[in-house]
């Protein structure tokens, strides 16, 4: 699904990833783990392609195309979906609008006729619902006066509605309670298909407990420094970071 | 600024203007220039009482003692009222009485602009929306549509040159009430060259079936254009009118100088809707239109109502402030603007409340967006008397920049001679962040339907305003002056 290449990355001029190597098949949930400032953002920005991210050497394919030649918008109607750590707000512009032109925008690109209104409304409603979002939230402008918990759940509402086969999720766990995270993690699995594959980007092991990863990867100033199984995310949890901040060194 | 929002802002400024074609049709002109023999030309045109003409020649005598004003935060070379001509119309017999008899010409210049001429049947059991056009084409109307289902409800809807003929008592009192004919200098020329425009009255308790609408049309070159219009809702009356405005694309400037008079009486109400679409010159300022517009409504009577909904998206420049007299009790003011300025564009515009009876009440929105390298003003004034016991007035004005070579601008002046009014007054400037852009692209959108959405959100207060045939229009328009040639 996607092959990550001997990525290097700078923001202005500054190398921020520094050789980045991952492959995630087809179906395979991967979790990136890493202190702050690692480059964690940084890698999901490269990947979709946000302005003042550059690529300075190595290659990204994702479902057999070169991903680094589309824009953002032709990314995301590839199917890269990237649920931002920091969920922006548009005031005016209500979820129902939102979701609705990105829905059809997407649908666009897939050759599929658009929805109407009331077919997005019922599509929506039964999402919402799923993911523990009431109908007035649809009604809201986008992200304006949400919690931070009913922000990450928006994201994952945009997730669920725009089914794509590439799902990066940001720190989607980070400043959510306990109950907020079970929601979410319910909304991320269920999502969980042979056709999609998910990069979780965390800070703690605790998001991981609820989605089970097939794979975890550390990531430190700008580099892959381990991978391994589910039990690498406790092993972190113990130790913390000190080994690859020392490894890095 | 990056890269990328160096090429919106540069898309922006490149907006495609669909509306820049000219009719080709025989037409008759005045001779260039303004003076005394083109009022007197003007006024036989239109077979007009000598009244008219004398209150006309009383204008143009005041005019020349007036000067042009310059307070406004617009800049433009000196205008040379004797080089343009002040009456332009297709030529023909006599005025059109079915459509049939209108040139073909014309019919399809409307076709093209997507205004219907054609009366919808009302089909049983169906809640149809209608709209009736009053189609003026530069200094004439050329058709008026559902007149006559307008007049089994006692509704005078036609153009004002013919209301003066028809129903000269009305037009007799109420012209020039609301706006003096000394008003102001553009308002003063008006006065004394204006050639078409609509009519309205809506008698007493009678609400208005339909929406009305004008549709002005500049076409000819080299011409100024001149409405005027005239909307009186009796008691207990209420209409909502509409009126839009598309000009061809001219490297030269051309005037229009439209004066709109609003009467509302005891509890009548009147929603006044612009789309404003004319022509804003290229992207380095040559030619557009230079629109220099009084605008006013007398809530006179008590609990009556006016409300202005404007879009003003073309014009090179916009020099405009529909206002409210509320002398009225209980009468109540509203402004809802949006305004966008692009490329070399410029607008000045606002509102003036003036609060005269007790309880009277406005409500102030106006929502400007600057991109290119155009400046955008909001200029208002809210003026509240000692006899304005218990009055209210709430200002909301939010300027939205699109790159860094515009401007946005808010001057709101608030004079208050009653102690007990209260007036709350917000302002905010926030630019379109890449940020947002960036989150509508990641989820589909391409760089254009992300501007238009953000600004359409940006607007929506306003937008939501106009009535339902338009809003959906409006904002097509909005979306349609961010469009640009991606690259
Ligand atoms: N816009 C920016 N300009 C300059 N440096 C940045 C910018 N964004 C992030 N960085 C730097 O890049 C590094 C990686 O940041 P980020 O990818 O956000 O880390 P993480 O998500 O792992 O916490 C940090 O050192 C951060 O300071
Ligand atoms: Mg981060």
């Amino acid at each position: 699904m996607l092959t990550i290449k001997n990525l290097h990355a700078s923001i202005g001029g500054k190398e921020i990833l520094k050789g980045i190597d991952l492959s995630i098949p087809a179906g395979q949930v991967h979790a990136i783990m890493g202190p702050n400032g690692s480059g964690k953002s940084t890698l999901s920005y490269i990947l979709s392609d946000r302005a003042g991210y550059d690529v300075t050497e190595g290659s990204v394919t994702f479902k057999g195309r070169d991903l680094l030649s589309l824009n953002t918008e032709e990314r995301a109607a590839a199917g890269v979906f990237l649920a931002m750590q920091y969920p922006v707000e548009i005031p005016g512009v209500s979820n129902m609008v939102f979701l609705k032109t990105a829905l059809n925008a997407i649908r666009a690109s897939r050759g599929q006729s658009p929805l109407d209104a009331m077919q997005t409304l019922k599509l929506l409603r039964g999402k919402a619902s799923a993911i523990g979002l009431s109908e007035d939230m649809l009604k809201r402008a986008v992200n304006v006066g949400f919690s931070g918990g009913e922000k990450k759940r928006n994201e994952i509402l945009q997730m669920a509605v725009l089914e794509p086969s590439l799902c990066i999720l940001d720190e989607t766990d980070s400043g959510l309670d306990i109950d907020a995270l079970k929601i979410v993690a319910d909304g991320v699995n269920a999502l969980r298909s042979p056709e999609r594959s998910m990069l979780v980007i965390t800070h703690y092991q605790r998001l991981l407990d609820y989605i089970k990863p097939d794979a975890v990867h550390v990531l430190a100033y700008g580099k892959i420094r381990r991978s391994g199984g589910a039990e690498l995310a406790h092993e972190l949890e113990e130790k913390g970071y000190t080994d690859f901040v020392n490894e890095a060194a | 600024m990056t890269a990328k929002t160096q090429t919106l802002a540069k898309n922006l400024a490149e907006q495609k203007y669909k509306y820049g074609f000219v009719t080709a049709i025989e037409q008759e002109t005045a001779p260039l220039g303004v003076n005394e023999d083109i009022v007197r030309f003007i006024s036989a045109k239109k077979n007009e009482p000598a009244w008219l003409l004398e209150w006309r020649l009383k204008a143009f005598h005041h005019w020349k003692t007036m000067s042009e004003p310059h307070w406004a935060k617009i800049h433009y070379p000196p205008i040379n009222y004797q080089s343009a001509s002040y009456y332009a119309a297709p030529k023909q017999s006599a005025k059109p009485q079915t459509l049939d008899d209108v040139d073909p010409e014309l019919l399809k210049t409307y076709a093209k602009l997507g205004i219907p001429l054609q009366e919808q049947e009302r089909l049983a059991g169906v809640a149809e929306r209608r709209v009736a056009v009053d189609a003026v084409f530069d200094s004439v109307s050329v058709a008026t549509t559902y007149k006559k289902e307008l007049e089994s409800h006692g509704i005078i809807f036609c153009p004002i040159s013919e209301a003066v003929i028809t129903h000269p008592d009305l037009v007799r009192k109420y012209l020039g009430s609301v706006v003096p004919m000394t008003d102001n200098f553009f308002a003063t020329l008006n006065s004394a060259v204006f050639t078409d425009g609509s009519f309205v009255y809506i008698p007493r308790g009678v609400r208005c079936p339909m929406e009305l609408s004008t549709y002005f049309r500049i076409n000819a070159e080299n011409t100024g254009q001149f409405e005027r219009t005239l909307i009186i809702a009796d008691e207990g009356a209420s209409v909502s009118y509409l009126e839009g405005c598309t000009a061809p694309k001219r490297d030269e400037n051309q005037l229009h100088a439209a004066v709109v008079e609003l009467v509302a009486l005891d509890d009548a109400a009147i929603k006044y809707s612009t789309v404003q679409n004319w022509y804003p010159g290229d992207k380095d300022g040559k030619g557009g239109i230079y629109n220099f517009v009084t605008k006013r409504g007398a809530c006179r009577g008590n609990r009556s109502k006016i409300s202005w909904t404007q879009v003003e998206t073309g014009s090179a420049i916009t020099w405009k402030y529909p206002s409210c007299i509320l002398q009225g009790d209980g009468s109540i003011g509203e402004f809802y603007s949006v305004a966008i300025a692009n490329n070399c564009q410029q607008a000045d515009t606002g509102t003036k409340m003036i609060h005269i009876g007790k309880n009277t009440r406005s409500t102030i929105i106006s929502k400007g967006i600057s991109a290119g390298r155009a400046q955008n003003t909001y200029r208002g004034l809210v003026k509240i008397l000692r006899t304005a016991k218990g009055a209210r007035n709430k200002t909301q004005c939010d300027s939205l920049l699109i790159g860094d070579a515009c401007g946005a601008h808010t001057f709101p002046a608030l004079e208050s001679r009653q102690p007990q009014a209260r007036v709350e007054h917000e302002a905010t400037t926030s630019k379109v962040s890449e940020d947002q852009i960036f989150y509508c692209q990641q989820r589909g959108l391409n760089t254009e339907e992300a501007m238009a959405l953000i600004v359409n959100g940006f607007c929506k207060e306003v937008l939501q305003e106009l009535p339902m045939e338009f809003a959906v229009e409006a904002q097509k328009l909005v979306a349609i002056s961010l469009e640009g040639s991606v690259g």
